[in-house]
């Protein structure tokens, strides 16, 4: 049997977004912003959106792939999936999915998307307006634990007492993605600088979190096409291989009512080894870092996860200067992501990686033959990709 | 007076029972953590399974209410109406060393803006509402 892996069996062949909105405030639908993203990115790649064969998202994305397709009117439709799992954990999933469909000939021109109008629908940090909490919320709710925020922060509160990791590390995180969007129109932090007085200042949403260290709630939507790597020569733009890509989580991650073996964690223990096998790449082969904010102190822990850093490491590594592009020994975030340019779950950090491969990203790294997209950390499954220029093959 | 609040969601065995000794058990001021007849491991939160022995048979077993404190949380942002004006709040994340370790939530009692060990040792206090009783630490 030939070795089973997807290195360099694919390309992101094409990358669209729409405008990013604060949360409520996109004149269009859900669907609407779907489709208009699904349609920069067909034409980022020279496609024809009829061609257009199959689409994967995650996050229970309600924008279904059968009205998807009689909408743009593509020809055939061969592929649609759904990695299961909340928040941004399924993003790298949602690529390789994709890229395993393409790879193994189940689809040729797949599309991975996902589209939030938290205005037409619910918002993510509010808690429940149900009478009720039953199953596992039952034994957290009526504590008053119910945003991701309080879901997840018991993680980081362990794993910085365990390691003596200082608030200045979760600013560093916060700092670096407002620094690069200050460059980046798209963001919608654009023009809305932050400075280490500033987050300081800033309130408290649960300890250790001020409210830069929260991802924002945008509305909005991102699309990437995934094509066969045969397509790389006849692209408009430099090709962008998919290296590697992992997920899923380690041993009981999800026991409930926070009982995971593995508590102060991002969930990446057993994934990140094995990314880095597909894509026979180590984590000082890396030239620059996507890594999903959903909260810093996630970010955190994905870096030690991922191997940027031991843990008794992270208050050296994480310093602004350590983070920005160009000068930056880790170039992090450079699009502002989930904080600062938009939180689209984790979909604009893959929009980024790609624009870091092709060198025309508004904060360019000087090395960017390899990206790393770190999905959404400390839910379960969680996910991440490597991408790769043609020199890296 | 209640630590938090009325208003909240009230907890609820769902519609499968699952958890109904729990919360019955909370009302005559017992813990009650779940055991499996088969392996006598401890498990928590339940589920109608032994994770280790994958045994269906389960025993739900009185346990001392001590524990420590294995992590926290002060919350300052509410997200609920009931909680809008209220200030902070501390969740703990409390071990049972008499339970195989598994870990439960409740708030922590006590001033909110505390100094909070990680590691120190608290014990169980049993707060009634009218239809449920919520399991709370405070520092023993």
């Amino acid at each position: 049997m030939s070795e089973r892996t997807l290195r360099g069996k694919v390309v992101i062949a094409g990358i669209g977004e729409t405008d990013y909105y604060k949360h409520g405030q996109s004149p269009d639908s859900e669907f609407k912003l779907a489709l208009r993203a699904i349609l920069a990115a067909a034409k980022d790649a020279g496609v024809d959106p009829k061609d257009i064969d199959g689409f994967t998202s995650y996050s229970n994305d309600r924008n279904d792939p059968s009205r998807l397709s009689a909408a743009l009117g593509i020809k055939e439709l061969r592929f649609s999936n759904m990695q299961w799992g909340g928040g941004g954990g399924g993003v790298a999933a949602a690529v390789g999915n994709a890229a395993a469909a393409v790879a193994c000939g189940m689809a040729d021109c797949v599309v991975a998307f996902r589209a939030l109008a938290q205005g037409q629908f619910a918002r993510f940090g509010r808690g429940t307006g149900a009478p009720l909490a039953s199953g596992d919320d039952a034994f957290t709710i009526p504590y008053g634990i119910m945003s991701p925020a309080q879901k997840f922060v018991m993680k980081v509160v362990r794993f910085m007492h365990d390691h003596g990791v200082k608030q200045e590390a979760l600013r560093a995180i916060s700092l670096a993605s407002y620094y690069h969007a200050q460059t980046n129109p798209r963001a919608v932090m654009y023009g809305r600088p932050l400075d280490e007085a500033k987050y300081d200042d800033s309130r408290w949403i649960v300890e250790p979190f001020h409210l830069f260290d929260c991802c924002l709630e945008n509305d909005g939507a991102a699309a990437v096409i995934i094509m066969s790597a045969d397509r790389a020569k006849h692209l408009p733009h430099t090709a962008s291989y998919l290296l590697g890509v992992a997920s899923g989580s380690d041993h009981r991650c999800a026991a409930p009512v926070h009982n995971g073996p593995n508590y102060p964690s991002s969930h990446f223990a057993t994934v990140a080894p094995r990314l880095y096998e597909m894509a026979r790449l180590g984590p000082k082969d890396i030239n620059v870092v996507q890594c999903y904010e959903n909260f810093s102190g996630g970010v955190l822990m994905s870096l030690v996860e991922h191997g940027f850093c031991a843990p008794e490491e992270a208050n050296d590594l994480l310093r602004l200067e350590n983070l920005i592009a160009p000068s930056g020994r880790m170039p992090m975030n450079t699009s502002g992501g989930n904080l600062a340019e938009c939180y689209m779950h984790g979909l604009e950090l893959v929009n980024e990686a790609v624009r870091q491969i092709r060198g025309d990203s508004v904060n360019q790294a000087p090395k960017h033959d390899t990206v790393i997209v770190i999905g959404g950390p400390m839910v379960t499954p969680v996910s991440s990709l490597i991408l790769g220029s043609e020199a890296t093959l | 007076m209640s630590y938090l609040p009325e208003g909240l969601p009230a907890p609820s065995a769902g519609a499968d029972d699952l958890s109904a000794p729990y919360w019955e058990g909370t009302r005559r001021e017992k813990l009650l953590i779940q055991s499996c007849r088969g392996c006598n491991h401890w498990q928590w939160g339940p589920e109608w399974i032994c994770h280790r022995c994958n045994s269906f048979d389960l025993d739900w077993r009185e346990v001392q209410g001590r524990g420590l404190i294995y992590s926290y949380q002060r919350i300052w942002h509410p997200v609920h109406p009931a909680l809008n004006g209220h200030g902070p709040y501390i969740a703990a994340l409390v071990e049972l060393p008499d339970a195989g370790n598994v870990r439960m939530v409740g708030n922590l009692l006590g001033d909110p803006k505390q100094d909070v060990p990680i590691g120190g040792a608290v014990e169980a206090v049993f707060e009634h509402h009218e239809t449920f009783t919520l399991v709370h630490w405070r520092l023993a």
